[in-house]
């Protein structure tokens, strides 16, 4: 289908793109460059791509100093090798000192598929929203992943991009303005909302026309930025519709579900129901199978909604 | 026991198999490490697929995770489970996880996937024999590109310093890793130096494919010391069209190259 793209296609497009544009954009793989895609860029600018071998600690710090010098790194992994390995030296070399690194992470989630549990990362949101000074953002679809890269590059500081595996369908058109910061409503509605982010959204979309079928008018958002969260839609969707989903490919501790929960408790209370991974890690099986078995399907989507509706 | 040209040429057939009935796997790595992990399970290692937690005995981690191929076939030609189960390879619910889940396969001795861990379990597990006065060994599988994570040199470092002379690390070294030659990606070469500075007794088998050469190199452990054994493969070993090439690290052969592979391995039986 020529309306399909995985993020991380997108994102190596994006990349040789912008390589173009700016000279200080500096590339770092380890090892995985003709799957995170980051190959795309060194074709074009051999002098800038680095791989730095099955090593993603020093990866990530040689892209701080990268970054100390003026650089514009985009350092690129697996999810599990980048936010899971080289975690604190994200944490103490790239964030603390506010370094503008950006960490562009693929096969995230459960999407992986046959690799299994050890390279499915469903914890990457988690740890790096819990970072200080960490812009966290996780892209929808090819569209949205092109206006991503294109953001973190202009924003000075670090920014964690999550990317994924599979193909998926372009919800976004080209004209989509994407500002770090700002959820996009994709569908107007008022008995209840589904938040969701990544592969997510689209399901969501998909539920959202089983609900209208029957009868019940479901909002949907698409939370592109994961930190700073849009809380003002979240306060906005609590106060209007009064029933809250969130959908994330990730565990439900700590990722988008925790971030709406977060704003929700604090600010404007209403029902919340997280469709996300259940505390559990993965296993091996085809990306389809393994959102079916871990209930991240649009059928269990709809099931929610119908609970957070019920529970007003 | 059965003659082991035999038995290695029957896991390269299972590996084959297995990657091809799962549409995905790792075919390179997993053929490279066969005669190893033949010697090691059929005439080396105290293990008994009937006691498979029995706490004498002998351990393996395969620290390069992605060759789980090789390992379930191995343990399945020992006996530890039908080969029919090979099947379930890296299906859902199966588990013959794409990376080794010792919680459910009997004979996987640690989870392994992520590069660079395992060597580090087996060094715990070393030295947890000499604290419980047992005299099991430990062997490990580690991979030539997964030398430039570097937990491998904080395990190196450990190992020597504790003077871990019940463990045997084999390193693979078919010169690959996923984005071509590991001198190209990130050379960790010289490797036998940077063992033997870390206090390791090295030892370096010029063909790892010749079961008498690792035969003879297993006999020259030494005492207070880990050791090393360099073997040089060849990614792919066995199947033509798969020998040295990086770009057979991580795919699945389709249904004709496999029955290519497969005609190719009868063929050879147990003359490679
Ligand atoms: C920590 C970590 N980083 C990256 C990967 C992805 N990966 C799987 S296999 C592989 C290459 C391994 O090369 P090598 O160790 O030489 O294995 P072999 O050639 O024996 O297959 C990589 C980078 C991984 N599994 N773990
Ligand atoms: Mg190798």
């Amino acid at each position: 289908m020529a309306d399909m793209i995985a993020t991380r296609a997108a994102y190596g497009n994006a990349l040789a793109e912008l390589g173009k544009e700016n000279e200080n954009i500096v590339v770092l793989d380890a090892d995985l460059s003709k799957s995170t895609n980051t190959a795309t860029f060194g074709k074009e600018f051999p002098k800038r791509h680095f791989n730095c071998g099955i090593a993603e600690q020093n990866m990530m710090g040689i892209a701080a100093g990268f970054a100390a010098t003026g650089k514009i790194p985009f350092a690129s992994t697996f999810a599990m090798f980048g936010a899971g390995r080289a975690f604190e030296v994200i944490r103490n070399s790239i964030a603390y000192p506010k370094l503008n690194v950006k960490i562009a992470l693929t096969h995230s989630g459960l999407t992986v598929g046959e690799d299994g549990a050890t390279h499915q990362s469903v914890e990457d949101l988690s740890l790096m929203r819990s970072i200080p000074n960490m812009v966290v953002l996780c892209p929808a679809d090819g569209v949205e992943t092109k206006k991503m890269v294109k953001a973190a590059a202009e924003y000075n500081g670090p920014v964690y991009l999550r990317l994924g595996r599979p193909n998926l369908p372009v919800l976004f058109d080209e004209g989509y303005e994407f500002e770090i910061g700002k959820a996009a409503q994709l569908k107007e509605g008022n008995d209840v909302t589904i938040i969701a982010t990544g592969i997510m959204t689209s399901t969501a979309m998909e539920a959202q026309k089983t609900l209208e079928a029957e009868g019940i008018s479901a909002r949907v958002i698409n939370m592109g930025t994961i930190k700073p969260l849009d809380e003002d839609a979240v306060v906005k969707a609590a106060k209007e519709t009064k029933a809250i989903v969130t959908a994330e490919e990730h565990s439900i501790i700590g990722g988008l579900g925790s971030a709406v929960a977060e704003v929700l408790v604090k600010k404007e209370f209403a029902p919340l129901e997280m469709v996300g991974i259940n505390d559990t890690f993965g296993e091996s099986g085809t990306p389809d199978e393994l959102l079916e078995k871990y209930g991240l399907t649009a059928k269990d989507i709809v099931e929610a909604a119908k609970k957070a509706i019920a529970r007003k | 026991m059965a003659d082991l040209k035999v038995v290695a040429n029957n896991i390269r057939q299972s590996i084959i198999k297995q990657i091809s009935n799962a549409k995905s796997g790792h075919p390179g790595g997993s053929l490279s490490g066969v005669e190893i992990m033949s010697l090691l399970y059929f005439e080396v290692m105290n293990n008994d697929p009937k006691d498979p937690k029995n706490p004498d005995r002998d351990r393996f981690v395969m620290s390069k995770g992605h060759a789980s191929p090789l390992l379930y076939a191995t343990l399945a030609e020992r006996g530890y489970f039908g080969k029919d189960e090979l099947m379930t390879f890296r299906k859902i619910n199966s588990k013959l996880q794409g990376h080794p889940d010792m919680k459910g396969v009997p004979g996987v001795d640690m989870s392994t996937g992520s590069l660079g861990q395992g060597l580090s379990a087996a060094i715990g597990m070393a030295m947890a024999a000499r604290m419980d006065k047992k005299d099991y060994k430990v062997y490990a599988l580690v991979g030539d590109g997964e030398l430039q994570e570097g937990m491998i040199w904080e395990a190196v470092m450990a190992a020597g310093h504790y003077y871990v002379d019940n463990l045997v690390a084999f390193i693979d070294y078919n010169g690959l890793q996923i984005d071509g030659k590991i001198c190209d990606v990130m050379g960790p070469e010289p490797i036998d130096k940077k063992f033997e500075a870390f206090n390791w007794n090295v030892v370096v088998v010029e063909d790892g494919h010749d079961m008498d050469e690792l035969r003879e190199a297993l006999k020259k452990t030494v005492f207070g010391k880990p050791t090393a054994i360099i073997c040089k493969t060849v990614k792919g070993k066995g199947v033509s069209f798969m020998e040295d090439q990086a770009g057979w690290h991580g795919s699945a052969p389709n249904a004709d190259q496999t029955a290519q592979a497969l005609k190719e391995l009868e063929e050879l039986g147990g003359t490679l």
